[in-house]
C-alpha cells in the first residue's frame, strides 16, 4: 500500500522535496513538443496579403509641412535647412545646447563634442551626456517619425540616455507612410535601428503628459539639402 | 462558482460604491478612447488596415509552426540564443538560468503582459533577484504592491494625489506633491540610478518578424531601450502568437498599435532588435502556456490575434465602470474575458458576463477580433461545463419559456404595463429588485407596439 493519502493527489511528474526546482535541467523537448502541439492545431490556410508600398496608402500633397506638424503634436520640432552650417547656427540658439556641459556629435559640422566617443568603450561613462546629435536615415510624414541605425553611433544608448537630443537627415529622405519607409529601408542589417517620434513621454499619472520620461527631453530633427547626393 | 466574492460582480461593486472615483475612472478612460478616435478617422484607409491586420494574423496562424522555426533559425543566425518555454513554470526556469548564469542581482523590466501571466516577478525575487519594473505607471503599481489594472495604463486606477503619497513614502519627494511633472522628474531620476546598476534587462516583445529573426519593442518613455542599451544581458519574453511573416507588415502594425491604444501617430520608440551588441549577450524566450490549445479551438483562436493595444478596455463600458482589477484577471476587459476563462474557467466563470454585448469592442479592434460574439460563445462554453449559476440559469429559461409563446407574451406585457403604472414604487424598487438598484425603468406605454401597429394599419 502506497502512502500516498487521499487529500494529496499524486502529482503527474512527482517532485521530490529536497530538490530545488530552479535548478533543475530544462526540458530540451519543449521545442518539439510545443511545435508539434502547433501542427496537430493549424487551421486551414489562409493566403498572405500582398503589401505593395504604393497602395492605396495615405498620401500628402505637402509631406514636409505633415512631417513639421505631426513632429510637433508629439512634442519634436523640424528644422529645414539647406547647409550643415546652417543647421550649427540654429543649434546655437538652442538654450539646451548652449547650456549643455557633456555634448556630443556624431555629424561632422553640426555642433560639438566634449568628449571623445572612441576612448569610452563603457556605455555607462555617457550617463551624464547632455545634448546628442545623432545621424538619422528617414522621415516619415504620416508619424513624424525618424528612422535611426546603429552602424552611425559606436554606443545605441546615444539614441535614449542624452537629456536633449538633434537628428540630421537628408531632407530628400521623406515618404509618406509606414508602407514607403517599409520598402525604402533594410530590416535585419542592424542590431539595432528604429524609429523615433519626438522626445520621451508619458502620461501614467492621470492621464497627463508628462515630455522626458526617461529619455531625451527634447527633439530637433535638422532635414538638410546638402546632405542629399 | 459564480458570485463568490472574487466573482466580477462582487468586486465591481466594491469599485462603484465609491461613485465620483468610478466616474472619474470611466471618464479617464473616454478620454484615451476619444484620442483613439480621432487618429482612426484621420487615416482614410484605417478599415482596409484592419482587414490587412486580420489576415496577416490569419496567415500566420496557417502557418505558426513554420514561420516559429524560421523565425528561431534566422534568430540564430543574428547571434541571438532562443528558447522555448510550454508553460509559465519553465519560462520562470530559464530566466532565472539566464540571470544566475551570470550572476545577475540586479534586473530592470520594461512592460510585459507575459512575464505578468507567468508571474515571473515573484518567482525571481524569491530566488534573490532585485526587480525593477521600469515603465512608470508599472513602477508605480509595484512601489504599492499591485498588479496593473489595464495593459497599456497600468496605473489608470491611481490618483496622482495616491501616487505622491506612494512616492513620498519610497522616493522621498515632498509630502503632499501631486504635480505629475514634479513626480515624473522624481520618477526619471530614482530610475535612472536603476537603469544605471542593472546587470541585465528583460523586456517583452510586441512583433517577432520571422524573415528576418529580430523583434521589434514599442514604448513612449524609451525604458526598454535604456533597460537594453546599458548592461550585458538583454532577455526578451514573448509569447509565440507575436509572430509575423516579413519585416513589411510591420508597416500595417505600427500604423494600428499606437493610434489605437492610445491616440498617438505612433510610438515615441518603435526599437527594432536584430542581435546583441558586441560583446553582450541576446536572448528569446518563446512561450506557450496554453495558447496552443486556444489554437486549436476555432471559435477562440482569433484571441490570439490580439496586439495588446487596450482599445477594447478604453471602449467597454463595463471595464470603464468596474475597473481592471474586478476582472482578477491579468488581462482585463473584453480581450481578457474571452482568454482568461479559456484557461481557467471555474476561477473566471464570470467575466464572459461582464459585457452588455454591444460590440464596441468589436468595433475598435484593430485586427478584427469579434469580441462580443467570442464573449457570447464563452458563456455556452461555461454553461457545457456547468459553471453558470442557478439563478442566472433560472432567469434565461423563464425569458425563453415567455419569449416562445406569444400568447403569454402578450398576456405578460399587458399585465405588467397596467401593473407598473398602479404599483406602488416601494413594491418595484425594493432590495430584492437588484436589477432596480442603479437602473430606473422608463415610463409603461399605454398600449403595446402591436396594438399600436394594428390600430395604424386599420387607420390606413
Amino acid at each position: 500500500m502506497s502512502d500516498v493519502t487521499a487529500d494529496a493527489p499524486p502529482q503527474a511528474f512527482p517532485v521530490p522535496p529536497f530538490v530545488d526546482a530552479s535548478k533543475m535541467p530544462i526540458m530540451p523537448d519543449s521545442r518539439n513538443q510545443i511545435l508539434s502541439k502547433i501542427r496537430a492545431a493549424l487551421p486551414q490556410s489562409s493566403p498572405l496579403p500582398d503589401l505593395a508600398p504604393q497602395g492605396p496608402w495615405q498620401t500628402f500633397d505637402d509631406p514636409e509641412a505633415r512631417f513639421a506638424e505631426v513632429l510637433k503634436f508629439v512634442g519634436g520640432q523640424a528644422v529645414r535647412v539647406s547647409t550643415l552650417a546652417e543647421a550649427h547656427s540654429h543649434l546655437q540658439t538652442n538654450p539646451a545646447w548652449a547650456s549643455g556641459k557633456v555634448r556630443v556629435s556624431v555629424v561632422p559640422g553640426v555642433g560639438d563634442s566634449t568628449i571623445d566617443l572612441s576612448t569610452i568603450p563603457d556605455p555607462h561613462d555617457l550617463e551624464n551626456v547632455d545634448f546628442a546629435i545623432l545621424q538619422g536615415q528617414l522621415c516619415v510624414a504620416e508619424n513624424g517619425a525618424v528612422w535611426v541605425q546603429d552602424d552611425t553611433v559606436r554606443h545605441r544608448v546615444l539614441y535614449f540616455i542624452p537629456q536633449h537630443l538633434a537628428i540630421v537627415v537628408p531632407s530628400a529622405a521623406l515618404v509618406h507612410n509606414l508602407h514607403e519607409a517599409y520598402a525604402k529601408i533594410t530590416i535585419g542589417q542592424h542590431r539595432f535601428a528604429g524609429f523615433i517620434s519626438g522626445p520621451s513621454k508619458t502620461a501614467d499619472i492621470e492621464q497627463s503628459l508628462v515630455i522626458g520620461a526617461h529619455g531625451a527631453r527634447s527633439m530637433t530633427v535638422y532635414r538638410v539639402d546638402e546632405l542629399n547626393s | 462558482m459564480p458570485h463568490t466574492s472574487q466573482s466580477h460582480p462582487a468586486l465591481a461593486e466594491k469599485f462603484t460604491a465609491n461613485r465620483e472615483r468610478a466616474q472619474w475612472h470611466d471618464k479617464a478612460l473616454w478620454f484615451v478612447r476619444e484620442k483613439r478616435d480621432r487618429m482612426a478617422s484621420s487615416v482614410p484607409e484605417w478599415e482596409l488596415l484592419r482587414e490587412t491586420a486580420s489576415a496577416i494574423k490569419r496567415h500566420t496562424q496557417s502557418r505558426m509552426a513554420d514561420y516559429l522555426e524560421q523565425f528561431e533559425t534566422n534568430a540564430a543566425k543574428n547571434g541571438i540564443i532562443v528558447h522555448w518555454a510550454i508553460d509559465a513554470h519553465e519560462h520562470n526556469q530559464i530566466v532565472l538560468s539566464i540571470l544566475r548564469k551570470h550572476n545577475v542581482r540586479r534586473l530592470v523590466k520594461s512592460k510585459s503582459m507575459l512575464t505578468e501571466e507567468c508571474h515571473l516577478n515573484p518567482y525571481l525575487e524569491k530566488h534573490g533577484i532585485d526587480v525593477v519594473d521600469t515603465d512608470l505607471g508599472e513602477r508605480i503599481v509595484q512601489l504599492r504592491k499591485e498588479t496593473p489594472s489595464h495593459i497599456v495604463l497600468p496605473a489608470i486606477h491611481i490618483k496622482k494625489e495616491e501616487v505622491g503619497e506612494c512616492f513620498h513614502e519610497h522616493l522621498g519627494t515632498e509630502k503632499g506633491a501631486s504635480d505629475p511633472n514634479y513626480l515624473t522628474e522624481a520618477a526619471r531620476h530614482h530610475l535612472r540610478e536603476r537603469f544605471c546598476q542593472a546587470d541585465a534587462g528583460l523586456t517583452g516583445v510586441n512583433f517577432a518578424i520571422a524573415e528576418t529573426g529580430g523583434i521589434v519593442i514599442c514604448t513612449n518613455e524609451g525604458n526598454a531601450d535604456l533597460g537594453v542599451s546599458l548592461p550585458k544581458i538583454h532577455i526578451a519574453c514573448m509569447g509565440m502568437e507575436k509572430l509575423l511573416p516579413r519585416a513589411a507588415d510591420l508597416s500595417v502594425f505600427l500604423r494600428l498599435l499606437a493610434r489605437s491604444a492610445t491616440g498617438q501617430p505612433i510610438t515615441t520608440y518603435s526599437s527594432h532588435f536584430h542581435g546583441p551588441r558586441p560583446g553582450c549577450e541576446m536572448h528569446i524566450v518563446i512561450v506557450d502556456n496554453g495558447r496552443s490549445e486556444i489554437l486549436k479551438s476555432p471559435e477562440f483562436r482569433q484571441s490570439l490575434d490580439c496586439i495588446r493595444c487596450g482599445a477594447c478596455m478604453n471602449t467597454c463600458p463595463v471595464y470603464r465602470r468596474s475597473g481592471g482589477h474586478s476582472y482578477q484577471s491579468t488581462v482585463p476587459g473584453p480581450i481578457g474575458s474571452v482568454l482568461t476563462p479559456i484557461q481557467t474557467p471555474e476561477k473566471h466563470s464570470s467575466l464572459p458576463f461582464a459585457c452588455s454585448l454591444c460590440g464596441s469592442c468589436t468595433d475598435v479592434c484593430p485586427v478584427k477580433i469579434p469580441l462580443h460574439h467570442q464573449l457570447f460563445a464563452m458563456r455556452e462554453v461555461l454553461d457545457q461545463k456547468r459553471l453558470i449559476g442557478a439563478s442566472k440559469k433560472f432567469s434565461m429559461k423563464l425569458a425563453a419559456g415567455v419569449l416562445s409563446r406569444t400568447w403569454l407574451f402578450n398576456l405578460l406585457g399587458g399585465t405588467a404595463r397596467l401593473a407598473l403604472r398602479w404599483t406602488p414604487r416601494f413594491l418595484i424598487y425594493n432590495p430584492l429588485n437588484v436589477w432596480g438598484r442603479q437602473r430606473e425603468l422608463p415610463d409603461a406605454p399605454k398600449k403595446s407596439f402591436r396594438q399600436l401597429y394594428a390600430e395604424r394599419q386599420r387607420r390606413k
